[in-house]
């Protein structure tokens, strides 16, 4: 379970690191500002699921070494290009919506996973709506495309069959969790550097 | 299209203009005018209205003396300070 | 009651703001009026867009979670501020895809401070401390601004303003308590910022002959914007061991301060357009609004 729940919430974390780069430069400020929460939403549910693993957070969000992190490769990608963003959020919002409902029915976590999927309903909202308005633009079906082994690596096996379902795409071989891509190492040293700057333990 | 945005900050006050955002549709202008008025909960609920659709009337016709409809148009003073001296002569 | 009208005549317009008198949108108003009150809150604007990207940097080094949160959603209050800053131009004529083409042109200014580059996570606190204080100083003289829709919008800009201070002064607090390289870190980061700070309020002319004060868009002159943000701050600056790096600076007993002069030729130099980051930026800006044409036709050419 704590496997399954670390996976959960790397994942959260890194997609809104991801998310927050377009934090000041989205393509339009209306949409800039709702970005931005969405992206800080994610990094809420993350801290919030670290709190019930450890007693420390920030250690365990900041003081892991690259191979400890358990996210999917999906959410690593560096995509700042709006129409690989916006599908990759789309694909992301369905596969999160199985998992956690799944997780819903959970005694243990079952409530923090209702009060995540709470917020997580207007992600999908904004995740559907901006679906909707690029769903015939060429880069936006290419990017679904070239995203979709990924997505399938966000949830467990059993699950795959009910994800394609959802966005009416066929199964393909899924990018698994457990390595990293070469996005990653660059992004782990960006977040970790002012951290790493002091000796362990200092107050920032 | 421009929608207007009104903001209710608390149950019970009324609607105040709060701003307006730029969107295709209502949809999108949900989306954004939710997070550029209510994200740190500063509104309970708000009104969105194409400014298209908002009808302006903002002139009043005020030439001849139409202070009896105001508080302005009675000056009371003079006459019950006269109705209050002629009482106390009487009980007097 | 009639409206209270507006005077359609230069002199007498001027007077009517001059005692007070508010303006909207709709109501007649002189092209000199029109012209400065566009170029003042445009350039508002483009330094609340340009205000993004030095701290936008930080946003993905913040070291703990809450300071994340708190810095991504800083620079989302900026971005905010933009848009109401850009639909209150666009209402007085200007639309926002010329502000913004005309930004990354370089034919429009925006604010010193924002030309400089952030070099570490001191200078991250230091920004959202005392850059934005004496931004709040500003922008709370600009809530008498006689063009009420530009006022009204400055609420909500100080109401948000007052967290960045906030969370700035947080940031310090941790640092200046934290290892004495992190002290370090702040004092550099103050020593860097401390120039571009005494000169972000303007050379101290005499606010009569500011036409910004004439018309009454601005309510205060520089020079007492400057004096408001040394009283408010230096004591807080001192008190936590801090050292302002100006050895004139010092508090006259009348309350007036002194200190050494501003370079007025690096603020005219910086803000035409030769800030050590300028070019920069404004390639960063052009290269993401270029990118993106393509998402702004798509949503709002319906």
């Amino acid at each position: 379970m704590n496997e399954l729940l670390l996976g959960l919430a790397d994942d959260e974390l890194v997609i809104g690191w991801r998310d927050s780069e377009w934090t000041g430069i989205a393509p339009l400020l209306e949409e800039d500002v709702a970005f931005s929460s969405i992206a800080q939403n994610e990094i809420g549910h993350a801290r919030a699921v670290y709190e019930r693993l450890t007693d420390d957070a920030d250690a365990l969000a900041f003081d892991r070494s690259l191979d400890e992190y358990r996210c999917a490769p999906l959410v690593e990608l560096r995509l700042l290009d709006w129409g690989r963003t916006i599908a990759r959020r789309w694909l992301y919002e369905v596969a999160d919506e199985i998992r956690i409902t799944a997780l819903m029915e959970d005694p243990d976590v079952g409530g923090l996973a209702a009060k995540i999927n709470r917020e997580e309903a207007y992600h999908r909202m904004h995740a559907e709506m901006w679906r909707e308005r690029l769903r015939d633009e060429p880069r936006f079906r290419d990017a679904v495309t070239e995203l979709w082994p990924y997505a399938l690596g966000v949830v467990l096996p059993a699950q795959r069959e009910a994800l394609a379902a959802r966005v009416a795409l066929d199964e393909v071989e899924a990018v698994e969790r457990g390595s990293h891509t070469d996005d990653f190492a660059p992004l782990w040293d960006e977040m970790t550097m002012v951290r790493r700057s002091a000796p362990v333990g200092s107050q920032w | 299209m421009i929608y207007e945005v009104f903001r209710r900050e608390r149950k019970g006050q009324a609607f105040e203009h709060a701003g307006s955002v730029v969107a295709p549709d209502t949809e999108f202008a949900e989306a954004w005018a939710r997070e550029q008025y209510g994200r740190r909960g500063e509104s309970v609920a708000l009104w969105l209205v194409p400014r298209d659709a908002i009808h302006d009337v903002e002139d009043w016709a005020d030439e001849f003396d139409l202070k009896y409809r105001r508080v302005d148009g009675y000056s009371i003073k003079a006459r019950l300070k006269e109705a209050r001296e002629r009482a106390a002569a009487r009980a007097g | 009651m009639a409206a209270v009208e507006i005077p359609q005549d230069e002199q007498a317009f001027l007077a009517y703001v001059q005692a007070g008198g508010q303006v909207e949108t709709a109501d007649w108003m002189p092209d000199d009026y029109r012209a400065k009150l566009v170029k003042f809150i445009e350039m508002h604007g483009n330094s609340e867009l340009m205000g993004v990207l030095p701290e936008r940097e930080w946003i993905l080094r913040a070291p703990t979670l809450q300071r994340k949160l708190a810095l991504t959603a800083k620079v989302q209050d900026e971005v905010g501020h933009a848009q109401l800053i850009y639909r209150v131009v666009e209402d007085l004529g200007k639309p926002r895809e010329r502000c913004l083409a005309d930004l990354v042109d370089g034919k429009a200014k925006f604010h010193n401070v924002f030309h400089y580059p952030t070099k570490t996570w001191g200078d991250v606190g230091v920004i959202a401390w005392l850059v934005d204080a004496a931004a709040i100083i500003s922008q709370k003289a600009l809530l008498k601004c006689s063009y009420a829709p530009y006022a009204r919008i400055m609420k909500k800009i100080c109401w948000e303003e007052s967290f960045h201070i906030l969370h700035g002064r947080d940031v310090i607090l941790a640092m200046v308590t934290g290892t004495p390289a992190q002290f370090e870190l702040v004092q550099e980061a103050l020593n860097r910022w401390w120039g571009p700070l005494m000169q972000f309020h303007g050379n101290p002319i005499p606010k009569e002959e500011d036409p910004m004060y004439l018309w009454r868009i601005k309510s205060q002159g520089n020079e007492e914007a400057r004096q408001q943000f040394l009283e408010g701050y230096v004591p807080q600056i001192w008190e936590l061991g801090l050292t302002v790096p100006d050895t004139k600076l010092r508090r006259r007993e009348d309350g007036t301060w002194e200190y050494g002069e501003p370079d007025w030729d690096e603020l005219m130099h910086v803000v035409t357009g030769h800030g050590p980051k300028t070019d920069e930026r404004l390639a960063f800006r052009r290269r993401f609004l270029d990118q993106e044409q393509w998402v702004r036709d798509a949503v709002l050419a319906a």
